[in-house]
């Protein structure tokens, strides 16, 4: 930085890349039970796992990212507020000044359960609705769930929660109802959260139908670059490719965060290097093994290799690597395609023919808590 | 409800009791608990500033204590880092009683 520093200080990114002590974020699915049967669930989740981490595990992780200094954990499930502990869980992470963002369908956020999350400090919510309208958000997310998170939002803006924040997760379908999202959550005074649909969980098979076209890849890199009080957790850096020509990056750290400075804690303790990644081959380890979390992040075999620089395999030849770094692993990996090459969302198409030919070939995801499917049995 | 202020080096300044500080390799992270937004302090040096600014009369005198800058380049990229900092909330007015 300046002429009085004897050593250079590697660039942020590369330590970043590098991993560091503890993450900077971690999601922590609490339960894989939900009353919802979204398609494109991350976790595949709708029934209780009975290994699930017990309440005095839970505190315990807890306790363990506490002492890590882990600002705050991203809580989601699953339906968290299933769990019958929910509050005793947030409410010990508050206490050990961990905060918490936590997602929820809204379901059980009652006028109860607003005025009393609006009385804690650190407690962020979001609220996933992927529809504009109830037609749009319920195909996705299921028959009523459009009604219930507006309910929820409603209940929230009246306990005067503050600025809550409102999900969606961008398909075609909803692709064109961004600026009424936007306006929604202008009128509630909360902020809008728009984010990446990956092909993981239930998502693997509902990826294809739901996944934005070019031209609306296109339409939402202009779109986040014209709004940048939205958020989008970091999840559309493959997307920079296009922006290679006029120089422009959407906001953010713009890397693949698994296992460096992002993981997933799963249900029964699982931990993964991302959300997105439920499969054994991206399982680092589980809390409850010896050393619990912080071992496994330190020094387990697979973070150790992730946090090696990458290479850039199929990309090397393309010029926009360097803005794009090859997109997302967990999206390629449930793709069935080439890890070392473009993300199956690659801006530039460079991914097309590879997508097309692996249909089919995907690998399924290690947990599945979908509930089975009831067939109507006529009398 | 963001507690951010104009930056002047001139008064005397302090890190935000809102803000965890978390050392990493590079410097250390910086999460504000009211904002929830998160900042890289990118250097030692400059996590060393922000710990010290309370205990100098003016962020001026804090830069020369703390960091020792040579030459005016060193001094202005320090006060710049400084004004990035107040502008996120990490560090904020001492208040004159």
């Amino acid at each position: 930085m300046t002429a009085t520093q004897p050593a250079p200080v590697p660039a942020l990114v590369e330590q970043l890349t590098g991993g560091l002590d503890a993450p900077i974020c971690l999601t922590w699915e609490l339960t894989y039970a939900c009353n919802l049967a979204c398609v494109h669930c991350l976790s595949s989740s709708g029934r209780r796992d009975p290994k699930e981490l017990s309440t005095a595990e839970a505190l315990s992780v807890v306790d363990q990212l506490a002492d890590l200094q882990v600002f705050y954990v991203n809580i989601g499930g699953g339906e968290p507020m299933i769990r019958k502990d929910f509050f005793d869980i947030v409410d010990h992470a508050i206490d050990r000044h961990v905060g918490v963002k936590f997602s929820t369908n809204g379901y059980y956020i009652d006028k109860a359960a607003a005025e009393r999350m609006a009385r804690s400090d650190l407690l962020d919510i979001q609220i996933s609705l992927d529809g504009f309208d109830a037609e749009t958000n319920d195909a996705v997310r299921g028959p009523g769930s459009w009604e219930a998170a507006r309910r929820a939002m409603d209940n929230l803006a009246e306990a005067n929660f503050g600025e809550f924040k409102i999900s969606i997760v961008a398909t075609r379908h909803n692709f064109d109802q961004l600026d009424d999202y936007k306006k929604m959550a202008d009128d509630y005074g909360a902020q809008l959260r728009v984010t990446r649909l990956r092909p993981s969980g239930r998502g693997v098979d509902s990826y294809h139908d739901l996944r934005l076209t070019h031209d609306q890849q296109y339409g939402i890199f202009r779109w986040i670059m014209d709004h940048p009080d939205v958020l989008t957790g970091d999840s559309f850096f493959h997307l920079n490719a296009l922006g290679k020509d006029t120089g422009e990056t959407l906001p953010g750290l713009n890397l693949c965060g698994a296992g460096r400075i992002v993981c997933l804690i799963d249900p029964i303790g699982d931990v993964y290097a991302c959300p997105f990644v439920i499969h054994d081959e991206f399982k680092a380890g589980n809390v409850r093994d010896e050393g619990g979390f912080a071992q496994v992040w330190r020094h387990s075999d697979l973070f150790a290799e992730m946090r090696e620089p990458g290479s850039a395999g199929a990309c090397a030849s393309c010029n926009a690597y360097d803005a794009c770094g090859g997109g997302c692993v967990a999206a390629k990996f449930f793709t069935g395609i080439d890890l070392n090459g473009p993300d199956p969302d690659c801006a530039l198409g460079h991914a097309d023919d590879a997508v097309a030919a692996a249909m089919g070939t995907a690998p399924k995801p290690s947990q599945d808590h979908s509930r089975p499917v009831r067939l109507t049995v006529k009398p | 409800m963001a507690t951010t202020a104009e930056f002047d080096s001139t008064t005397r300044w302090e890190r935000s009791p809102k803000i965890g500080l978390r050392p990493e390799p590079f410097g250390a992270l910086a999460y504000h608990f009211d904002t929830r937004r998160l900042v890289f302090l990118k250097s030692n040096k400059l996590v060393d500033l922000v710990d010290g600014l309370a205990d100098h009369e003016s962020a001026d005198a804090a830069i020369e204590a703390i960091i020792e800058p040579t030459d005016e380049r060193s001094r202005s990229a320090h006060v710049k880092a400084l004004a990035s900092l107040a502008e996120a909330g990490v560090i904020e007015p001492v208040a004159i009683l």
